[in-house]
């Protein structure tokens, strides 16, 4: 065999790999768009239930869910252009936090914020919980108990959030979004979806079209 | 004679490559996170397919020397890996960490077909291939 054959046979090969790899990445995402804009469809309470907390009007075009974990660092970063899109598409979406509880201290957060909204604290506990993220939140030597210095600024009533926390409604609610995280394919946070279709390449510019064109739709 | 070596150590290019690319759809695309052991196994075939790729230009014999210690170590993993998958091995055996046990299943095709059956079939072909490169060149010799 020839030099420029065996050159060409690798070359062939080389591109013919490169092209399915991402004829394939686009056939799956083309897929997953498709499969869950059907469960979104025919079972929207999969995507919104009753009981996520929910910033802006129900009359929205746009609901804008996002599967966040207050323990992750990325969907602190991700918060403030979240906040962003909220504004700029003032009263047209609607945010619906989901819970995905994928560090070891998750839980017991979202069983705090969850006890702060009895109170509602919600939206304030949960940035609050953020802001102070690096301190209770750290990877290497995550410190949650230090979450009982902040709170009490927030006027909260830290006896009766103690108290609720232990309300097996919260922990229901955490199984039932362990549940749904799974069908819906959620294995990373923050994850979003617009109108019940998942956000193909993350960040911060993509999300904001995704929902503008939804908005024009 | 060089020409049949060529061609076998390009399969193995390609297995190597599939590998590797299948690898990455896993977690980059699907977002399985891998396991501590699939970081292994990927650790002994990202390797091969650059080393694979220099030894076919031009034909280099002595690649069979450097890539068989890695494919075997990669078999060996894989191995152990399908053992604690088809719970041969018990469970509590596993060097996993919460959160991504190395026995959770992601894929089946066809009833059978998984990760960790991918890959030690990969490593298999690989191995069983270098293994006929070399042989075939001591045949020459004699």
């Amino acid at each position: 065999m020839k030099k420029n054959k065996k050159l060409i046979i690798i070359a062939a090969a080389v591109i013919l790999l490169v092209v399915g790899f991402f004829a394939a990445f686009k056939i799956y995402k083309a897929n997953e768009a498709a499969k869950y804009g059907h469960i979104a469809d025919s079972d929207f309470k999969k995507f919104v239930p009753d009981y996520a907390p929910k910033l802006g009007p129900d009359s929205a075009k746009v609901f804008l869910v996002e599967f966040l974990d207050p323990e992750c660092e990325s969907c602190r970063e991700f918060y403030p252009y979240v906040k962003m899109i909220m504004n700029e598409f003032d009263g047209n979406v609607q945010l619906v936090v989901r819970y995905a509880a994928f560090h070891p201290n998750s839980k017991f957060i979202i069983k705090i914020v969850e006890a702060a909204r009895k109170q509602g604290k919600y939206w304030e506990t949960l940035e609050l919980l953020f802001q102070h993220q690096p301190e209770w939140g750290s990877h290497h030597a995550p410190k949650p108990e230090l979450v009982w210095n902040y709170l009490p600024q927030l006027g909260l009533d830290i006896e009766k959030l103690k108290k609720d926390m232990e309300d097996p409604e919260i922990q229901k609610i955490i199984d039932k979004e362990t549940e749904d995280g799974n069908d819906l394919g959620v294995r990373m946070t923050p994850s979003f979806f617009v109108n019940g279709k998942p956000l193909e390449s993350f960040g911060y510019e993509q999300l904001r079209e995704m929902v503008r064109d939804a908005l024009q739709e | 004679m060089t020409d049949k070596k060529w061609v076998t150590l390009f399969i193995c290019w390609l297995i190597a490559a599939v590998s590797t690319l299948g690898s990455l759809f896993f977690s980059e695309v699907m977002n399985f996170p891998p396991c501590i052991l699939c970081w292994y196994q990927r650790i002994c075939m990202y390797p091969l397919v650059v080393l694979f790729l220099v030894g076919l230009f031009p034909f280099d014999e002595k690649i069979v020397k450097f890539t068989t210690p890695l494919s075997l170590i990669g078999w060996l993993i894989a191995f152990y890996h399908n053992l604690l998958y088809y719970k041969i091995l018990p469970e509590s055996a596993a060097p996993c960490r919460q959160g991504f046990s190395c026995t959770s299943v992601h894929i089946e095709w066809f009833g059978f077909i998984t990760i960790p059956f991918l890959s030690l079939t990969a490593f298999t072909l690989i191995t069983i291939l270098l293994v006929t490169i070399h042989r075939t060149g001591l045949r020459e010799k004699k």
